[in-house]
């Protein structure tokens, strides 16, 4: 997939398997996955559920250790979680006895070389860039789940990781909400340009946000295709030529789940 | 129009009362078993004045703070240490459990052989009543922690010391606010059933004046006692375990 020319890879997978011991024996959730993520990458994982998209992301996150293969984030292997590597979950695992500005806190503070106020300016940047600077008292509780999620994305770009990582975490969204959050995280990828790593299984959603669309196949993960999408930016996630993509991928998907299921 | 909140629980109280106080005035319920709450309060008065009824108090809630604060501070980091280390958990975790089911009173014959008939040994058997109540519910309320959050911390950075402190610790506090509740609760019945069993030469708690009314057949005093009893109850609950309880349910939007 390195063709020379290409930018550098800020993550890179190599051969990683991941196995996992089930009520009904020892189940491969992931065989032999290999993709490299370029720096400034929007990459998109996306799949039916089962596919071990999720366990990807823990992997990469370093929640998670590969049994064979190796994630490397620009040359150092990865052993564990880091700063480096910010996560957006599926819920958004706000901090409850914390208020908003004090979660978004969280990860600088754990950043040394910083001042408290500069770490507090940092943060409300951030709150503003999301659009909840007015909200930075407030409870966790006390904010929409649109709103939840986006106290999240904040949190996660304030430490400046290197990469994002989204494990699905619109999908429990209302569409209207999840249509403006689209908007919001192209508007912050363009400006910042960073390597942004998403694991959904909307399809639509992934060629909205993806420079690039790896679709993931079950029993065991496997990368089954890899599409690249040049769509100008920013996408509206009703485009016609945006569906056309999307058609195409659902089709790969269809096609393969009908064809291959000797299970 | 809106009754005001105390209403209800006040008519139940003067309608029991003064359905007792007529019973007994009446002829119908027997005064030497059954005092009326007038020879009770009667009874309670008399010990205010005479400086009895309220050195009984504070010898019992001396007795009872120190137990239950000893049992707390051990037993919030034994608790936690039981959800996270496996062979503390096979130890001590085993041990709480076994001693949590037997009632702290049977406690005092060692007590008074190892301690003497002092404060100390008293102390020791409200500390054997709260420290593994505690213990039982705070590794509980560790073990549930939501894995999500630690997750979502350890991605920041967080580990160690700091993902207990800001993490795990403010996550399991309400458990362990109810396990210091627990542990409040079993503290008081330790300490009642232990200056019942054996008189204290280093003081007269209230389970001495209640045991000394039974001895005296002062029915009225036993009553009283008892008053008492569920009065500094009451009082610790109004002014310590309810404010907490509130501000945690409110800061975290399980109450508005």
């Amino acid at each position: 997939m390195d063709s020379p020319g290409s930018p550098p890879a800020a993550l890179t997978l190599r051969n990683v398997t991941k196995r996992f011991d089930g009520a009904s024996g020892r189940v491969t959730a992931l065989e032999d996955i290999s993709i490299d993520v370029r720096e400034g990458e929007f990459l998109v994982l996306v799949g039916p559920s089962g596919c071990g998209k999720s366990t990807l992301l823990s992997l990469l996150a370093g929640l998670e250790l590969p049994d064979e293969g190796e994630i490397r984030l620009a040359e150092a292997p990865v052993r564990g979680p880091g700063r480096d590597r910010l996560v957006m979950f599926q819920q958004d695992a706000l901090f409850p006895w914390l208020n908003v500005l004090e979660n978004v806190m969280f990860g600088l503070r754990l950043k040394p070389g910083l001042s408290d106020d500069e770490r507090r300016e940092s943060a409300r940047h951030y709150l503003n860039l999301v659009g909840l600077g007015l909200k930075e008292k407030a409870r966790p509780h006390e904010l929409s789940g649109g709103m939840r999620q986006r106290v999240a994305l904040a949190r996660a770009l304030a430490p400046n990781p290197r990469v994002l990582l989204m494990d699905e975490p619109f999908s429990a969204l209302d569409a209207l909400t999840r249509d403006q959050i689209y908007g919001d995280i192209q508007a912050i990828f363009t400006k910042r340009r960073k390597t942004i790593v998403l694991v959904t299984h909307n399809i639509r959603e992934a060629v909205c946000l993806g420079d690039r669309v790896v679709l993931l196949s079950p029993n065991p993960g496997r990368v089954r295709e890899v599409f690249e999408v040049d769509l100008p930016r920013p996408r509206r996630i009703n485009d016609p030529a945006l569906a056309e993509v999307a058609a195409r991928i659902t089709e790969s998907l269809s096609s393969h789940l009908a064809g291959g299921s000797v299970e | 129009m809106r009754l005001p909140r105390l209403f209800i629980p006040f008519m139940l109280a003067a309608l029991l009362l003064g359905g007792w106080e007529w019973a007994v005035r009446s002829g119908r319920a027997d005064e030497l078993l059954f005092p009326s709450p007038s020879h009770v309060l009667e009874w309670c008065w008399e010990g205010l004045l005479s400086g009895e009824l309220l050195s009984a108090t504070v010898v019992t809630v001396r007795r009872l703070a120190l137990g239950f604060v000893i049992g707390g501070l051990v037993g919030i980091p034994l608790g936690a240490l039981c959800a996270r280390v496996r062979w503390i958990n096979d130890t001590v975790g085993v041990i709480a459990l076994g001693l949590q089911t037997l009632p702290s009173v049977c406690w005092v014959p060692l007590a008074l052989l190892w301690f003497g008939p002092e404060e100390s040994a008293v102390v020791f058997v409200v500390v054997m009543g709260t420290l593994w109540a505690v213990v039982a519910t705070v590794r509980e309320s560790v073990l549930n922690v939501q894995p999500l959050y630690l997750r979502a911390a350890q991605t920041m950075g967080s580990g160690g010391v700091h993902l207990w402190m800001n993490v795990v610790l403010p996550a399991a506090l309400p458990g362990i606010i109810s396990g210091l509740k627990q542990g409040w609760a079993f503290a008081w019945r330790s300490l009642m059933a232990a200056e019942i069993f054996v008189v204290i030469l280093s003081g007269f708690g209230l389970g001495s004046l209640l045991h000394a009314g039974r001895e005296l057949l002062r029915m009225d005093q036993v009553m009283g006692v008892m008053g008492v009893i569920m009065l500094v109850g009451f009082l610790a609950d109004l002014a310590f375990f309810a404010p907490a309880e509130r501000w945690l349910r409110r800061s975290r939007g399980l109450e508005r």
